[in-house]
Order: structure tokens, then sequence, then C-alpha cells
């Protein structure tokens, strides 16, 4: 009993006083972590049920070109190189090497970034072949084509389509925020409100992500209030358990690639 | 996020940081009890609304004026959920389990105690969200707690459905985050931060039901959220998960082929689970109360705590026997409806050992005690219809009449209450520092024991006579007219019911202030609530962290001193 006492010291929660051993060994910020990813793959599982519900009972469509695929599987592959530096970025952290620490996380959120705007364009050269969700307008030039045809006879497909890659690409929004705010701290609130305002200008209104971008101004609040609350440093432990949101965020992909991407290719 | 240590150097002076937006899990849990007796009295007034114009649909009430039929279902969607997110799922788990769950274990506060304060303060706008649907165009939706579509999902379906529904679903969807945020704290608390010699198997059974709440809150609550936003997917986006093609007054709606089956697996995922979330923690606590009063050890602690994982694990592969009406095929039938009534086995397991706790017990009945039985008559009551309900067969028949609505009241609604008014009793004086008073508490207790059982049995009868739920006024159609005298005898008796309630808010707020001093340990009790100051100082032991030395329930223990042994006393070579 001492020893695990002794051990629960080492990774303590801070506490003053004498505990028992945690039951799973683990301290109580990784715990959390796995808690909350338990509970957020339930949330994806649901929406994963519900693809899966309406596409057995519906003719579905499997309009992806060749190029969306390749888009996507690049898509794929920086999702899969961010974890690798995700990984690097946990060891460098473990042997208290601040600067390589930050250089791999920073190449973890490029990586992230460019997924981000990868989605983002494959977004939008749909949106303007006609593939929107029933009440948003659709784009003057898409009268006609195969994606219009969809959202009117298969009106699931987007739906299914834009609400779980979007719920995805909440997530490794916020995982990107939160990164940058391991790896920055305060200096990293200064760019998040460049790039909302930047994004708020720069993007028309009557892009979808006109308004998908203050997704990055509520990230700088709560990113301030973080910071805020929480004025000292974050160690290893806070980097190793960012590193698991992140890998969880990946793992979601590597379901939502194949079943909404790859059995929706045009086979020819 | 501030760290623990820094938290509890020294407690905050300011009001706001003390009482307002505090760390401190002890107010926290206070705040979430407010909340819920808040709470409690809007769901409380809304079934007597009810309950009035059932009998006397014509009656202009003062405030409210005459009620129409579409108002009422407004009133039954708003007290049933209003019931079952603001008060059976928020004062068991968040108000009794904050403040004592970390006490009990031994440690100073939650494992995250910032979350916890945002957990509390997003319950908090979810219920504010949920109260504005009664004040916008439109009124508050009717499609009942359960919001199944297509109902729920068209916004020209009825007078509430329009931005009252979308309240609605937000409000539940705030209170899913609010929840998993405390459910994720809970669970990390209890595996984390234990003291000393306070091994899973040495934990008071109030600390198991929490635990296991939080294990199913963490797992249901993520279901309903997704199942949430695509519910206003549906209905903002004009998405078709839920909705077919559907025609609504003569028009057509722009939905195509969605099924509203879809809804309803999703829906009692998160729902059955539901149900033992907001009975868990009445059946720790009833343990507690029975073995303290008893003056006896639990009966078979091992078997409770293995019976409450067992209730968990099965009540998330049960949520099929809600939709046995749907045209589901009857090899599922079958199977939900025999994993249905695997959980009879271990709920016979706890009702046996609550009994097994009291036989030949040196039973003190202070009013906690009488809450704690009434609780287990309930139970027992209201779980013996479940096997009825259980039977795909005679489902058919009793579905969606009043047998429904007479068994969850009694085993969800009342028994859970139970669970919290004994609580209250239980806890009060060390929540509070002073003693509630004990003749009003039987007086309270002997009313509203009388007075549910007068409400809710009935439904039974009046259900197997086949009369429907949700049904506005009985009092136009010739067949129902002789189930009247039934209908008028239930709402006299909530009437009486509900007037006793406030026998127990005076008693609350005048022994809160005027009530006698109590003691550290006014109950005899063991567990280490009772070792420390009444009320806990702000890291709830005082700067030492408690070590422990023995189980629970050490009651009757042969050779010692006392009749009962505290979890902190030195160990003792005869004791186990």
């Amino acid at each position: 009993m001492a020893d695990a006492t002794l051990q629960h010291d080492a990774v303590g929660h801070g506490l003053p006083g004498a505990y028992e051993a945690p039951l799973f060994g683990a301290y109580s910020k990784k715990v959390g972590m796995w808690l909350f990813l338990a509970s957020d793959s339930l949330t994806f599982g649901a929406l994963l049920f519900a693809f899966c519900y309406v596409r057995i009972y519906t003719a579905w469509p499997t309009p992806f070109h060749v190029q969306s695929i390749i888009n996507s599987t690049i898509m794929t592959g920086c999702l899969l190189s961010s974890s690798l530096t995700m990984v690097m970025a946990v060891f460098a952290a473990q042997r208290s090497d601040r600067t390589w620490t930050r250089y791999w996380l920073l190449a973890t959120m490029a990586f992230g970034t460019a997924f981000i705007v990868l989605h983002g364009m494959e977004w939008s050269k749909l949106i303007g072949e006609g593939l929107t969700l029933p009440l948003f307008p659709k784009p003057a030039h898409a009268a006609v084509g195969e994606m219009v045809d969809i959202s009117k006879n298969t009106p699931q497909f987007p739906a299914t389509f834009f609400g779980l890659t979007a719920m995805h690409m909440l997530h490794v929004t916020i995982g990107v925020i939160y990164l940058g705010v391991i790896a920055f701290r305060k200096w990293f609130l200064p760019v998040l409100g460049v790039l909302w305002i930047v994004g708020y200008l720069l993007i028309p209104s009557d892009n979808v992500f006109h308004w998908g971008i203050h997704a990055l101004g509520l990230g700088l609040i709560v990113a301030a209030v973080i910071l805020f609350l929480k004025p000292k440093d974050y160690d290893a432990q806070d980097v190793e358990v960012s590193g698991l949101y992140w890998h969880f965020v990946d793992l979601v992909w590597m379901f939502i690639f194949p079943l909404v991407y790859l059995l929706s290719t045009k086979i020819t | 996020m501030a760290t623990p240590a820094t938290v509890h150097a020294h407690a905050p002076q300011g009001f706001i940081r003390k009482y307002i937006f505090s760390l401190d899990h002890k107010v926290i849990g206070i705040q979430y009890f407010f909340l819920a007796l808040t709470a409690v009295f809007v769901g409380m007034f809304l079934s007597l609304l009810m309950r009035i114009h059932m009998i006397w649909p014509a009656a202009v009430l003062p405030l409210v004026g005459e009620i129409k039929p579409e108002t009422y279902l407004s009133l039954l969607t708003m007290h049933g959920t209003i019931m079952v997110f603001f008060v059976l799922t928020t004062a068991p788990q968040g108000g009794f389990g904050n403040y004592f769950l970390p006490i009990q274990i031994g440690a100073p506060d939650m494992a995250f105690p910032v979350l916890n304060m945002l957990s509390f303060w997003t319950t908090f706008v979810g219920f504010i969200v949920i109260l504005a649907a009664f004040f916008v165009t439109g009124g508050a939706p009717l499609h009942g707690w359960t919001g199944y579509p297509p109902l729920s999902a068209l916004s020209s379906a009825g007078p509430g459905e329009q931005l009252g529904a979308d309240l609605w679903i937000t409000s539940i969807a705030i209170f899913c985050v609010a929840s998993l945020m405390g459910a994720l704290n809970f669970i990390t608390t209890t595996l984390d931060l234990r003291a000393k010699g306070m091994t899973m198997m040495r934990m008071p059974l109030t600390v198991w039901s929490w635990f296991i709440t939080a294990i199913l809150g963490l797992l249901a609550f993520g279901v309903l959220l997704s199942a949430g936003i695509l519910l206003l997917m549906d209905r903002n986006l004009g998405t078709s998960f839920y909705v077919p093609l559907v025609v609504v007054n003569g028009v057509v709606m722009g939905h195509k082929g969605g099924s509203p089956l879809l809804w309803q697996h999703l829906f009692w995922f998160f729902g059955h689970p539901e149900v033992y979330i907001a009975i868990l923690p009445g059946m720790g606590v009833a343990s507690q109360i029975l073995s303290t009063f008893s003056r006896k050890p639990i009966f078979g602690y091992r078997a409770m705590v293995y019976a409450m994982l067992s209730i968990g694990f099965f009540g998330f592969m049960v949520w099929g026997h809600h939709m046995f009406m749907s045209g589901m095929s009857p090899y599922s039938a079958f199977a939900f409806s025999l994993l249905t009534m695997c959980i009879g086995v271990p709920s016979a397991i706890k009702t046996f050992n609550w009994l097994g706790t009291m036989y030949k017990g040196r039973l003190r009945f202070h009013t906690p005690m009488l809450y704690a039985i009434g609780f287990v008559s309930l139970f027992v009551s209201g779980g013996l219809s479940g096997p009825f309900l259980a039977q795909p067969i005679l489902d058919i028949q009793l579905h969606d009449t009043y047998f429904v609505v007479g068994h969850f009241h009694l085993i969800m609604g009342v028994a859970a209450i139970f669970g919290i008014f004994a609580a209250t009793y239980f806890w009060f004086p060390k929540m509070f520092g002073r003693m509630m008073n004990e003749t009003w508490g039987r007086v309270h207790f002997f009313i509203t024991l009388a007075g549910t059982y007068a409400i809710f049995m009935p439904m039974h009868y009046l259900g197997m006579a086949g009369q429907t739920r949700r049904y506005s006024q009985f009092t136009e159609v010739a067949y129902q007219q002789k189930l009247l005298p039934l209908q008028t005898f239930m709402t006299y008796a909530a009437i009486i019911t509900i007037a006793a309630q406030f026998i127990f808010v005076i008693n609350l707020f005048w022994s809160m202030f005027k009530g006698p001093k109590a003691s550290d340990n006014p109950w005899e009790c063991t567990t280490l609530e009772w070792t420390t100051a009444t009320p806990p100082p702000h890291d709830n032991f005082g700067g030492v962290t408690p070590v422990v030395n023995h189980g629970p329930y050490e009651y009757g223990v042969p050779g010692a001193a006392k009749d009962y042994v505290m979890q902190t006393d030195p160990p003792t070579g005869s004791a186990h």
C-alpha cells in the first residue's frame, strides 16, 4: 500500500494528504479525458448509427468521383501524419524538451489546419455542384446536375454527409485551438483573434463557412477564460492529455472516411 | 483551471466567489438542491393544473385562466421534462452526490472543481431556457417528454411546436452537456481521490450508487445529445432524419424518407438508463439509512454492489421494451422482454437485502428511516407492475394507458422523490448545522405516503379498464364517464398531497434558521461525513486527510465499546 501511495503522489493531483492508489493507475486529468472520449464516442456512435440506419433503408447514391477520393485520401494522410507528430510532441514533453514539444505541436496543428482547409475546399466544391441541405439556398449556377438530383431525391445524403463531417470538423477545429493554447499559451490568443476577423471579412456571406468561422471566436473566448483561470504553465501531463483528444479525433475520421466517402464512390 | 492545491489553501472570502461562482463542491451541491427544489415546485404546479383540467375542464383558474386541450398537452410535456431532467436527475446526483461523494470518500473536493462549477451553471442555463418555452409565441411544446417526431420535428404540427419546441430541444442539449461534465467529475473523483484505506469495497453504498449513476449518465447523455442535434437539424435545416413524407393540415411537408423509429431508438437508448439515473441514488440512500437506523450492517454489501452494477449494465440493453407497439419483430421483442425481466433479479436481491437489513434490527423510526421504508414500499409496488409491461402481449393492451403512467410514477417518480426526501431529512443536519422538526417530518411523511398511493394506485385500474393517457378531458365521452369518479378521487388526493408539501418546505426553511443545533453525528452513523465538523469546513476535514480502517456499515459489532464503529476508528483485532 505504501508503494501505491508513493506512486500516486508521484503522478498526483496536487492535493495534500495520502490517498488510495487510483483504480486504473492514471492521474485525474487523464481519467477525465478518457471518460470524455468514452462519452464523445457514444455521441459519434449515435450519429454513425443514424447514418447506417437511413442508409440501409434508402437507395443510396454513390456520387463521389476520383477527385473527391484523392482529396479525402490526402486529408486522411494529413490526419495520420498529425497523429505521428503528436506522439513526437508527447515524447518531447516527457523528456522536458520544451522547444521540440512546441515544434511538434506546431507541426500537428499545421496538419490539422491543412485538413480543415482541404475539407473546406471539398465542401465548397460539393456545394457549388448543388449538394446542399434542403433549406439552404442553392448556388445560382448549379441548376442541374447529379448533386442537385441527389439533394432532391435523397435528402438523407447531404444531411448525413454535412452532419457527420461538420461535427468532425468542429472537433478538429477545437483540437487545433486546444493544441495552440497548450503550446503557446496566451500568445496564441492574438493569432485566434486575427484569424477570426480575417476569416469573417474575407469569406463571402453566402458561404456556409462565413458563420462557421465563429467557432474560432468562441474558441478565443473559451481559451481566454481557461488561461485566466489557470495562469501556470502546462506540463507533460497536459500535452499527453491533449494527445489523447487528438488521436481520438483521428480515430473518428477513420470511421467517417470509409463509411461516408469510400462506400459512396462512383464505380465505373 | 486552478489546481485544487491552490483552491484549498484558503477559503474564498468575497460573496460572489463564496456563494455564487463557488468552486466548493458543498456550495455547488446546495445550489443544485435549490435548483431542483424550484423545479419540483414548477413541475408540481403543472401537474395540479392538469388534474384540475381533467375533472373541471371549463374551470377558469386565477392566473392561468381556462386551460385549452392543447395547453393540457403543453402542461404534460413540461411537467414530464422538468421533473425528469431538472428534479430526478438534478437533486439526487447533482445535489446530494456533489455534496457528499467527496466527503464520504475522504477527499477535500471534486477532482475538477472548475468543471463542477461549470456543470451547475450550465444546468441553470438549461433550466432558464426550458422555462422560456412558456413565454414564446405559440407557447410550450406539446410532444410529451419523449418528443416523438414527426410531431416534434414539424413546426406546423401544433401551436407549441414553433419556437417553444426549439427551446425545449436546446434546453435538453444544454442539460446533456452539463450532465456529461458532472458525470466525468464524479467518476474521476471516485477512482482517484479515495482517502487511504477507502478501498472500493469499503465505499458507502451511496458512493457506489452515485458512481454507477455517473457511468450511466456519461454513456447515455452523449447519445441524447446526438439525437437532439439531428432533431434540431430536421427542424431548422430541413433535413429528414426522422420525418417521412407527411401531410399536415392538407399541406405536404418538404420532408421525405426519414424514420420516426430512428428517434425512438436513440431516445430510448438514453431514456431507459435515465430511469436508473433517477432511481439508483435513491437505492444508495435507502441502503445507507436502513442500515444506520436498524443498527445493523447492511445485509449483503457485495450483493448490493453487484446488483447495482448489473442493473446499470442491463439498463442499456432493454430500450426496445418502450417500442413493442412500433411494429417491432416479435423475435426482437422477445429478446428485449427477456432482458427486461432479467432486471427483476437484481432488483429483487436489493429488496430482499433491505428487508434482511431491517429484520431483527433495533429500528429507530426517525423521519429519514420512515422515508427509506417508504422508498422500499414504493419500489416494490411500482416494480411489480414492471414484469406486466415487459410482456409484449400484455403491453399491447396496456401501452399508452394509465397503467403505464401509474407504473412509472410510482417507481421512477415518487420512489425517487422519497429517496430525495430521505436524503434531505438525513443529511440536513450536516448541510445546514441544524435539525429538522421530527413531528412535522412524520406528518409530512404519512400524508405523502398515503397521498401518493391514493393518486397512483387507481391509475392501474384505469389503465386496465382501457383509459388512455394524454387525453385532456374525460367528461364529454360517454364510455369514459364511468371512470370519472376515480379520476375525481385522484384529483382530490393530488390537491391534498400537494398541499402537504408545503409542510416540508416550511419545515426546511424554518429549521434552516430556527432548528435546534445539530451535533457532529446526530444519527450515530459510521461514514466519513459524520467524522467532520457540522457543517464541514471548506476543505471538508480541516486540513487533515482521514485514514479509513473499517467498512461503511459496522453496527452492533461484538466486543466494541459503542454499538457502532466509525470508518476512521483505529483498527481492532476482532473487527472484520
